[in-house]
């Protein structure tokens, strides 16, 4: 028990809970002031809409945490190593373009369309996340607001492709992939019966491992971390700190590129790719998820199912009279309030090292 | 880059620029550039002086975007509640702007409690801030009208001449006749906020705490106090410049300002943390913003020059299929792109307060 409160998870996990709780405390006062007499019931289809349908509940679940994941799996890998990857947005964009192009015109691929397309998309995120890493290894321009900047010419930049090439202009959005070019459903579709869930989510979970061990177990993660911790005492011993900031920013685009592309390869049921003057939300959902997910990429899953789960709310909120924003606003504050965790752990630490020295137990080890 | 850059390729380009402005001179649409452009400008320097007290007092503002919005949706919203009443419409906007800007202040407490007193990571709080903000003016914009969507309107009849001054060629044309008094107000706001920062006691102790706080705080001055009343300038700043943006240039608010608020960060870092330089960045940048309302002043400009017979025929030829035939969204996208290069061109030497970002802890000493 004593080994278990002192490890430093624990006080992470614990102090997460605590900002969620705020958080949903936060939402909750804000619906009681525009709302009072549907706040409890809003509270409640928040907490509960994901499990009270049952299986396809499950499944809508699912389906809403694969982007979110992703999204944050990319925001958490840069963070990691010290970039702060505002552009998730951006890079999403263009990615989900390249791969909704080759899901759409190259059919003749056969078994192998929708893996190249998802390639493509991983790519088309790269590609997008290499001006910014440039600037920031060889120009010294702070990746803030650079990606800031790519999300908005993203923006236009994906209207003038999506328009140029597959447009549909009755429906004024991205003609729709064919069978061929779709992220496979595995019969998870069946198994959950929610007909638009497909493997996205074992994507997602799939990229969470697979960036956990790179970060963890390798010596290109060990890298990464040493430059976005200290960029001058990694440069000192003998990492190439240019060259590791270009590739974190590069993996990060490609994996928001990935989540793009498992977005919108999806059969005609689910989410079209539009054409209007608006950056993607999903990077910035993909924030609160890395954030949430204090960048640990096994967090960062799990904060997105968590997330994925009050989303899943937002058909239910209707019926108590409440629009989807104040599940962003619960997340803002969550966020908000996760900002504290720090200061919440110190305090932690401090009382139960007082409670051990009061049983007069072996404190310091 | 520098190839390109040559005296004579800079001569040319300034000579065809003189060229277009005196052919513009004789349209009286020329005016109404100049003037859309100071509408954008003001508030951009409004803003980025905001980021400019909060970053020099060592507390990095990323939630400008944010606060710039909460003041903009709380002081439009108190124009929707008194612009029938008959009160004197430019005393009402006055109002409107001391309420947002109020409003400004209270939002940035927040930012200012996270990340001075918890000591949470700056970037975190602002993210957290600006989600919150978009989220919280469109939930409650929805809650309170009457139609259901976020949209606050009002009425836009708060134009004026002002006597004798109008009466200055050229200057009295742009800045004194049927301008907005809020615009001009800025201005003064912006000037004398440039004084207070450079020429005071606190504007002295204000930028020690963004260099050096420790030996700030050694010399007897308070940092936490400092840095409290600076984010809350930054926040009464950010949140007038969000309500001089959006009366002028609109006739309703639906929750955004087209992202002033990181332009105004990437302002505030091409011009060197500095105010004049602030000031011509944001000129530059309100004159990009407003690109596509120029692009057609030139074309119908270059209509009535066509009829001349010139030696400079073919230049005006060239020129003029060329602005005919870019696309809307490449003009659109043109400040963006703008910003990127000269962030890249002036950020190699970037001279940003040396403590913005680190939370200041006494104990480190």
């Amino acid at each position: 028990m004593m080994k278990f409160l002192k490890l430093e998870s624990t006080e992470k996990i614990i102090s997460t809970i605590i900002s969620i709780i705020a958080g949903m405390l936060f939402g909750l006062v804000v619906m009681l002031l525009i709302n009072p007499s549907m706040a409890f019931g809003g509270l409640s289809a928040i907490l509960l809409s994901g499990v009270s349908q049952g299986m396809p509940g499950i499944g809508n679940v699912l389906f809403n945490s694969a982007p979110l994941i992703l999204t944050g799996l990319a925001v958490a890998f840069a963070f990691k190593t010290g970039l702060f990857n505002i552009g998730v947005s951006g890079q999403l964009m263009i990615g989900a373009f390249v791969a909704v192009f080759i899901g759409v015109e190259w059919g003749f691929l056969g078994p192998i369309h929708w893996v190249v397309a998802i390639l493509g998309g991983m790519l088309g995120g790269m590609l997008w996340a290499l001006i910014p890493a440039l600037l920031k290894a060889y120009r010294n321009v702070h990746e803030v607001v650079s990606t800031i900047m790519m999300n908005y010419i993203a923006m236009y930049v994906s209207k003038m492709l999506i328009e140029a090439t597959i447009y549909d202009s009755v429906r004024q959005e991205a003609r729709e992939v064919i069978p061929s070019g779709r992220v496979p459903q595995l019969f998870l579709d069946q198994i959950f019966s929610f007909e638009k869930l497909n493997s996205g989510i074992l994507i997602a979970i799939l990229a969470g491992a697979l960036i956990y061990i790179i970060l963890e177990k390798t010596t290109f993660g060990f890298q990464l971390k040493a430059v976005g911790y200290n960029r001058d005492a990694a440069k000192y011993a003998g990492v190439n700190d240019k060259r590791n900031i270009v590739y974190s920013l590069l993996i990060s685009g490609a994996i928001a590129g990935l989540a793009g592309a498992v977005i919108y390869l999806v059969p005609g049921t689910g989410i079209k790719l539009e054409t209007k003057y608006a950056i993607s939300p999903y990077g910035f959902q993909g924030i609160a998820v890395a954030l949430l997910g204090m960048s640990n990429p096994i967090g960062t899953v799990f904060s997105g199912l968590f997330l994925g789960y009050i989303e899943s709310a937002n058909q239910e909120l209707q019926s108590w009279d409440f629009k989807r924003e104040i599940i962003d606003i619960i997340s803002a504050s969550i966020i908000y309030f996760s900002a504290f965790t720090l200061y919440f752990q110190k305090y932690a630490k401090k009382y139960i090292a007082k409670w051990f020295d009061k049983k007069g137990g072996a404190t310091n080890e | 880059m520098s190839k390109y850059l040559s005296k004579r390729n800079i001569w040319i380009a300034v000579a065809v620029l003189v060229y277009i402005l005196v052919a513009l001179w004789n349209n009286n649409s020329f005016y109404n550039l100049v003037r859309w452009t100071l509408y954008s400008t003001i508030p951009l320097a409004m803003v980025a002086m905001a980021g400019l007290y909060s970053e020099r007092s060592g507390v990095v503002n990323i939630a400008l975007e944010g606060i710039m919005l909460f003041g903009a949706f709380v002081g439009i919203l108190t124009l929707n509640l008194l612009q029938h009443n008959n009160i004197d419409g430019q005393l009402v906007l006055i109002i409107t702007v001391v309420i947002g800007g109020l409003a400004g202040l209270i939002f940035s407490l927040l930012h200012s409690y996270a990340s001075i007193t918890m000591k949470s990571n700056q970037v975190i709080s602002g993210t957290a801030l600006n989600m919150l903000s978009v989220g919280l003016a469109i939930f409650v914009g929805r809650a309170l009208s009457s139609s259901g969507t976020e949209e606050i309107g009002f009425t836009d009849r708060y134009k004026l001449n002002i006597p004798m001054l109008k009466d200055i060629p050229v200057i009295g044309d742009i800045l004194f006749t049927n301008v907005y008094l809020i615009t001009l107000l800025g201005l003064l706001i912006f000037v004398v906020a440039a004084i207070i920062a450079y020429k005071t006691k606190y504007g002295l102790r204000l930028r020690a705490c963004g260099e050096n706080p420790h030996a700030a705080d050694a010399a007897g001055i308070n940092v936490y106090k400092i840095r409290y009343l600076s984010v809350s300038i930054s926040g009464l700043l950010a949140g007038m410049g969000g309500v001089i943006l959006i009366v002028p240039t609109s006739t309703s608010f639906k929750a955004s300002i087209y992202g002033y608020g990181f332009l105004a960060l990437a302002v505030l870092i091409s011009g060197q943390w500095k105010p004049a330089r602030v000031l011509v960045f944001s000129l530059l940048f309100g004159f990009l913003m407003n690109l596509s309302n120029g692009i057609t002043l030139v074309q119908s400009a270059f209509d009535g020059l066509r009829a001349n017979e010139s030696l400079l025929q073919g230049l005006y030829n060239n020129l003029y299929l060329f602005f005919t035939h870019l696309p809307k969204d490449i003009i659109s996208m043109t400040p963006f792109i703008v910003t990127l290069i000269l962030l890249a061109l002036t950020s190699k030497n970037s001279q940003g307060p040396k403590a913005a970002g680190e939370p200041y802890d006494q104990g480190k000493r």
